[in-house]
């Protein structure tokens, strides 16, 4: 359960704020020198909120680009952080899709952007509510990636993403996502933290000479991004990105752990969030802002008399295989939760073909029920979400797979068709 | 205009350095080195996909002797955009360093500018994106074996167009001339002086910069590689490639161009096309057509020279 932390009143910068309006925040918080931007929904208000900051000097040296499109936003975002700046940029869906050539671009050249995501579902038909296909779509680009599931996390979670992206041993950029409109438009009270707070907690931004690896510098002429043979160091240069992603997993650890100690709010374990696991018999895995609601969902079934638990994914990329093969060996049955599609897929969920292939060698693990629902923004309640877990009792009952699942699949509450 | 004496003096040091892999006879080449001898070592450079990605040498080897950066083929534009915005932010953070002098370069081929990379160029232009952005233009893309662009002439052969282009070269510094950007200019690596001088008169200018130069290609155009430089005077010449400038909206004919609005100034087309192989099967028709579009471009020069205004700043 989301609850408000007891020193929430006391505080004056203490805001009701959209979740738009909290990544805004955390940008300023981290002090951003360059920011790109192109509106899209359900993203505008990071950029209007952000434009607000620049414009009213509340970011002195900030430079803000309002460039003409999203392939140009991460461009020029490219441009800036090669030259040796901390960047930040937003955007949502088919923005994310018109970017791609640059996402890879991003993740290749090693750099620490951080973009928040207010997710979207991709068209056609045209859709613009929460959907983490877009998301999750950039899955083999590079880039680390992270969701949010409430107000407070798409603020904290941009900070702990700085700290790990521009580490010198990783040195990737990351996606901070978030569901559009559930969190990115409606507002709750978060904290803004006190500058010097966040200034300690942050590396500081780059020196004169920028990032290790990269840099603009006419003291020292180099040359970035060139051909390169199949002879040469190509194929190693992807290993050091595997490589990264996979020291990350420690990074983001640590940062969660350092968070708790400065800021006091605990992400579990910064890969992933358990709830209620200790002595559940069934699970559910699940991200986004669902994740909030299931908490509740949890914990009326447990009144039920039922145990049964959750653990929320806080990273999909580095994908915390360890912890869910851990999970998997402590339950007999764990539903995954998609809010998003992988077509043609085992599953059709991005993220349950994910967990069955982290599970594939491991004995005596969960059994696995795949579940698809909120597509392109559609409700999921409280109630539902309570039938989900109850469905997931009975199937660890009586060994029956539900009989309303679909090529293996639960795809929850769909619409009859007449 | 600066003198050759005075030129060659105050262009000794060199930026792009031999051991590059041009074709003998690169166009590009010669527009490169000339335009570094007026920009100096202060300058980051951005190459979208293009030739120059290629012949600056293969990883590790590198030719440019100044910070040099790769990028995707329709990003040129909105990544110098994006330097040049962090070398504001550094100059804010560290005074006095010098990060306020540097200049922010896209060096773009023909397909990068007027083709894939338009969108990007035309919003650093809108923007006033404090840089200059260079298209080297080759008339086709020459890197991926001769395919017709936006920029390759009415007639002309290319891989794409076997019986000669039907439709005409895109004329794009007209268009960012109508951007109203503060500087626009056409080169021909024919004349470096006079391109020597309008890249120092760009990295003078605040705000976004467009230059045009014309580079021909001898494996492209089919003809000799000792034969580049006199292939590009020929353009000039015959009136195909005007150079001029426009600056905050009035503009002016370079030197050589000058004389040619007397259409009797111009030697005939047909000495520059018979030169070139990609004009060897030029039909009648097209020859004519090329002919009208050539008159046809300088009666609309003489129009905008006659009607000058400055642009309200």
């Amino acid at each position: 359960m989301v609850e408000i932390p007891k020193d929430f009143i006391q505080k004056e910068e203490n805001l009701i704020i959209k979740g738009n309006v909290a990544a805004a925040y955390a940008a300023k918080s981290a002090r951003v020198q360059v920011i790109s931007a192109y509106p899209i929904t359900p993203q505008t208000t990071v950029v209007e909120k952000l434009s607000e900051f620049v414009d009213n000097g509340e970011m002195p040296g900030t430079q803000y680009i309002k460039v003409e499109s999203e392939h140009s936003v991460l461009a020029s975002i490219i441009g800036a952080s090669k030259a040796g700046t901390r960047t930040f940029t937003a955007t949502s869906g088919q923005g994310l899709f018109y970017m791609h050539e640059m996402v890879h671009w991003a993740a290749g050249a090693r750099l620490p952007i951080v973009m928040a995501i207010a997710s979207r579902g991709p068209a056609p038909p045209w859709n613009i509510w929460a959907d983490f296909t877009d998301v999750l779509s950039q899955r083999d680009t590079g880039w680390l990636s992270a969701f949010c599931s409430s107000h407070q996390e798409i603020y904290d979670e941009i900070l702990m993403s700085y700290k790990v992206c521009e580490d010198h041993e990783i040195l990737l950029p990351k996606f901070v996502a978030y569901g559009g409109f559930i969190l990115s438009h409606t507002s709750k009270p978060i904290i803004v933290e006190d500058q010097d707070k966040v200034d300690n907690f942050l590396p500081p931004l780059p020196d004169e000479d920028g990032w290790p690896h990269i840099w603009m510098d006419p003291k020292r002429p180099m040359m970035f991004g060139n051909l390169i043979m199949p002879s040469g160091f190509y194929q190693e240069f992807r290993l050091k990105i595997h490589d990264a992603h996979i020291r990350a997993k420690e990074k983001i650890i640590k940062a969660a752990q350092e968070f708790k100690q400065v800021f006091g709010r605990d992400y579990g374990n910064g890969l992933i969030q358990e709830y209620k696991m200790d002595d559940a018999e069934v699970g559910m895995i699940i991200y986004g802002d669902l994740a909030l609601q299931m908490e509740d969902a949890v914990d009326y079934v447990r009144e039920e008399g039922y145990k049964v638990g959750m653990v929320k994914l806080r990273h999909f990329r580095p994908f915390p295989t360890e912890d869910i093969i851990r999970v998997a060996k402590m339950i007999k049955l764990l539903g995954v939760v998609d809010r998003a599609t992988a077509f043609g897929s085992q599953t059709g969920g991005p993220v349950s073909c994910e967990v069955k292939a982290a599970l594939h060698e491991t004995k005596n693990t969960a059994k696995i029920l795949p579940i698809i629902n909120g597509l392109g923004g559609r409700e999921v309640t409280l109630e539902q979400q309570k039938n989900q877990l109850r469905k997931l009792v009975k199937f660890n009952e009586t060994g029956e797979v539900p009989k309303d699942t679909i090529h293996g699949t639960l795809w929850d509450c769909l619409l009859e068709v007449k | 205009m600066v003198k050759l004496k005075e030129a060659l003096e105050s262009c000794q040091e060199e930026y792009f350095l031999p051991g590059n892999s041009c074709c003998a006879g690169c166009g590009l080449e010669i527009a490169l080195r000339w335009a570094m001898k007026a920009l100096g070592p202060k300058t980051a450079l951005v190459t979208p996909a293009s030739c120059l990605n290629v012949v600056v040498g293969l990883w590790p080897k590198t030719a440019p002797n100044f910070p040099f950066t790769n990028m995707a083929f329709a990003a040129g534009a909105a990544a110098a955009t994006g330097m040049s915005a962090a070398f504001k932010a550094k100059a804010y953070r560290f005074p006095g360093r010098g990060w306020d002098e540097v200049t922010a370069i896209t060096f773009a081929g023909d397909g990068g500018t007027a083709d894939i990379g338009i969108q990007g160029l035309s919003g650093a232009a809108e923007r006033n994106s404090d840089q200059i952005y260079v298209c080297y233009d080759n008339e086709a893309y020459m890197n991926t074996g001769i395919q017709r662009s936006s920029s390759t002439p009415h007639g002309a052969w290319t891989s794409t167009t076997t019986k000669g282009k039907d439709r005409f070269k895109k004329n794009l510094p007209a268009i960012m001339a109508a951007h109203d950007m503060p500087y626009v200019a056409t080169c021909s690596i024919s004349e470096p002086l006079d391109l020597y001088e309008k890249f120092k008169k760009a990295k003078s200018t605040k705000g976004c910069k467009y230059i045009h130069i014309l580079a021909p290609c001898a494996p492209g155009w089919g003809f000799g590689s000792d034969e580049t430089i006199e292939i590009a005077r020929l353009a000039v010449k015959t009136g195909s490639w005007i150079l001029y400038e426009v600056e905050s909206g009035i503009m002016t004919l370079s030197k050589a161009s000058r004389t040619l609005l007397d259409p009797s100034k111009r030697i005939p087309l047909i000495e520059y096309l018979s030169r070139q192989k990609r004009f060897a099967s030029i039909s009648e028709k097209d020859l004519i057509e090329l002919q009208e579009y050539l008159d046809h471009t300088w009666k609309r020069i003489e129009v905008d020279l006659s009607c000058q205004d400055n642009y309200p700043k």
